[in-house]
């Protein structure tokens, strides 16, 4: 059984169909990219697989580890271990990082019948996460991502997955808005995490992260189809081609 | 009309019997004070809304309500009843019950030197030279009908002393109780605070109901912050919703003072808040810090009048207010700069969270000018809840309901981080915390059928 499996996934916003019925099927420990210029329903495809209330889905299916995905919630989508890393990180504020971190990992914990972290056990644990990604710990208590930098909030994102384990990670354009240093630092940090019992889908518009995230199999994302699939080799072609080529074979 | 006027006909009475028997009516100021008081009252009535101050608060039911005076002399609640009402590290509880104190149910203990705590009523028969000094001399009859009466009214509350140099560690905490159950009752707390020159205190007023009856708590604390004194006050309200509470803050502040007023609003159906700082010294500063959180048709009304007298004072004004359901919010900043008040730094904020589109906020800034060099800003927010935020949170793993809860109580520690850290604020904390829980989930039932099912 594939750990994620999309059957003809169609998506309307504001009647207009975004997704006009997607494909797709994740193994465990594979990491799959999904590429397409803007537009093409990359970030809409990530919001509906973290069930986010404001899309409509118009038909298919979408199966994780067997469960249909479509009738979760986003946080029983959560507890089932799928993790979204946001293109924009949003600023919560008056929580403080380190206890939003540690309600999220509770929440989890307590739906899958474990026993709730108390600060003193869960501070650690944190520290630990922070210094794969060079964090200042003083981030921790900080408002969630208020006033954090482009580069810190999306290494926040990275710590929150760190810190909640999921079994799939999608991670919507994480380099966008990221200097080569600090993209360096987060994809060595989603490198670290990378192993056979965790699948990683990673959306972007371009091929960089790549280089550094290596894909297994990369997808072109055009106007709301899946128009090509590859190994890594897709990407590079892509960096050359552009998108161009499938845009023009999409409007046909 | 004709009710408004067989209304005042029922305080007529009501005041001549009292007066006969009040604590205190020996002594002629004492007496003048609640006769200039009741003529006040007699010559208004209570406001209307076609008076400015009350433009968008309808007294009618209290004014239309026959409430009965309670005074000493009923059945008192048992210390057991009011276990729950205790604050873990306060210096001291006195506790009133219906407006009466109850050396009973309160626990005074040792207290440090130079600290009085004790009965308006008592004092008055024990020290009332201690009292006339200050007592009615700072509250304005003539601006309000309800600190009319309750001067009109006035027989206990508590009397506060902290003598010159004192530091007072350990809050201090009053509890007012409500206990009605059939006819509805008024009670008149009146608080006396005197703080010398050079001293701090923290005192807390903390208002709960037993019962579930209808009850009018008209209450008033004049609260005087000699020069240089650092003082901290917190207007807790959280009665039953079927209470009425119109409270009245006046400050004095001397020379250098630095007053902060807390107020905090979760519980009551019509409740008016009147905060009334002057800085009457040079170089005082006052923080107004507020939070109301209302819901169901609670009415909560904060309304504030910051005088600066002298040259070089600073006020802050930071109110933040979460409605939901039918609940509706008023926030009144008043501010006026006298003629001599000279760089005068005044700043007022009300930012309010709407839950429902039924829920409702007038805010209302008002500056009254007269000095020519000063800095005065104000600002209002109106905003819901985030569906990004909400998201967010939910994709961590965070269910619904406690999502709303976190975001709740984010918004309200704007007002809580303002709060010195010890006792009250972990006592405020909580009860918000809880507050906030409600709110989430009574905000959303259509949620809360759907996981049922």
């Amino acid at each position: 059984m594939s750990l994620l499996e999309i059957k003809d996934l169609k998506v309307r916003v504001d009647d207009r169909e975004i997704l006009k019925g997607i494909n797709l099927k994740l193994n465990a420990g594979e990491v799959h990219s999904i590429m397409g210029p803007n537009g093409s329903g990359k970030s809409t495809l990530a919001q509906v697989l973290a069930r986010r209330e404001t899309y409509e889905v118009t038909g298919g299916q979408v199966l994780f580890e067997g469960k249909d995905l479509l009738a979760m919630k986003p946080e029983e989508a959560a507890c089932e271990g799928l993790f979204l890393a946001f293109q924009y990180p949003v600023e919560i504020p008056g929580i403080s990082n380190a206890y939003f971190l540690r309600s999220a990992l509770n929440a989890i914990r307590k739906y899958r019948g474990q026993e709730e972290m108390d600060a003193m056990d869960f501070l650690p644990k944190l520290r630990e996460k922070l210094k794969l990604l060079d964090m200042d710990e003083k981030l921790l208590n900080r408002s969630v991502n208020e006033a954090f930098s482009g580069g810190e909030k999306k290494r926040n994102e990275i710590l929150q997955m760190a810190v909640l384990e999921p079994k799939l990670a999608i991670l919507d354009e994480t380099d966008s808005g990221l200097d080569i240093d600090a993209l360096r630092i987060v994809a060595q940090g989603v490198n670290a995490m990378r192993n056979p019992g965790r699948t990683m889908l990673v959306v972007t518009h371009y091929q960089r992260l790549l280089n550094y995230i290596v894909p297994d199999y990369v997808h072109v994302l055009v106007d709301g189809r899946i128009v090509k699939s590859g190994g890594p080799e897709l990407a590079l072609d892509l960096e050359d081609k552009g998108y161009g080529t499938f845009e023009a074979g999409a409007s046909a | 009309m004709a009710t408004a006027i067989s209304g005042l006909q029922n305080y007529n009475e009501s005041f001549s019997g009292f007066e006969k028997a009040a604590a205190g009516r020996e002594l002629s100021w004492l007496r003048e004070l609640r006769k200039s008081g009741f003529a006040r009252f007699s010559e208004t009535g209570f406001p209307t809304t076609r008076d400015e101050d009350w433009r968008f608060t309808n007294p009618a039911a209290i004014a239309q309500t026959h409430f009965r005076l309670v005074r000493n002399g009923h059945s008192l609640p048992s210390k057991d009843e009011l276990a729950r009402f205790r604050v873990p590290g306060a210096g001291c509880q006195a506790v009133f019950v219906d407006g009466n104190f109850a050396p009973q149910l309160s626990t005074i203990g040792k207290l440090p030197a130079g600290v009085t705590v004790a009965s308006l009523a008592v004092e008055l028969a024990r020290n009332p030279g201690a009292v006339e000094p200050h007592l009615g001399r700072y509250l304005d009859l003539q601006r309000d009908a309800f600190g009319a009466l309750n001067t009109a009214f006035l027989e206990d509350g508590a009397f506060v002393h902290v003598a010159k140099g004192t530091i007072v560690e350990k809050p201090i905490a009053l509890l007012f109780v409500s206990t009605a159950h059939d006819a509805p009752t008024v009670s008149y707390p009146r608080n006396l605070i005197v703080v010398e020159e050079n001293s701090q205190l923290t005192i807390m007023e903390d208002y709960v109901s037993l019962g579930g009856g209808e009850a009018l708590c008209n209450t008033v604390t004049e609260l005087v912050a000699g020069d240089h004194s650092v003082v901290s006050h917190y207007m807790i309200e959280r009665e039953h919703v079927k209470t009425y509470n119109v409270s009245t803050l006046r400050i004095q502040q001397g020379r250098s003072a630095d007053v902060a007023s807390h107020s905090v609003l979760i519980g009551g159906a019509l409740v008016r808040n009147n905060v009334h700082p002057v800085l009457k010294g040079e170089g005082g500063e006052c923080l107004i810090n507020g939070l109301f959180i209302g819901n169901g048709r609670q009415h909560l009304d904060n309304y504030m009048l910051v005088e600066h007298a002298s040259p070089h004072c600073a006020s802050r004004q930071f109110y933040n207010g979460i409605l939901g359901d039918r609940a509706h919010g008023v926030f009144h900043g008043r501010i006026i700069v006298h003629k001599d008040a000279q760089k005068t730094d005044a700043k007022q904020t009300n930012r309010n969270l709407l839950l429902s589109d039924t829920a409702q906020i007038d805010t209302k800034p008002q500056l009254e000018i007269y000095a020519d060099d000063v800095k005065c800003t104000h600002g209002a927010t109106i905003g819901q809840i985030e569906e990004s935020a909400l998201f967010y949170l939910r994709s961590r793993g965070i269910d619904e309901a406690a999502a709303r809860t976190l975001l709740l109580v984010a918004f309200a520690s704007e007002c809580l981080d303002r709060m010195k850290e010890g006792p009250v604020r972990t006592h405020v904390e909580r009860l918000v915390q809880e507050q906030a829980l409600r709110m989430a989930v009574i905000s959303h039932p259509m949620e809360q059928r759907d996981q049922k099912q």
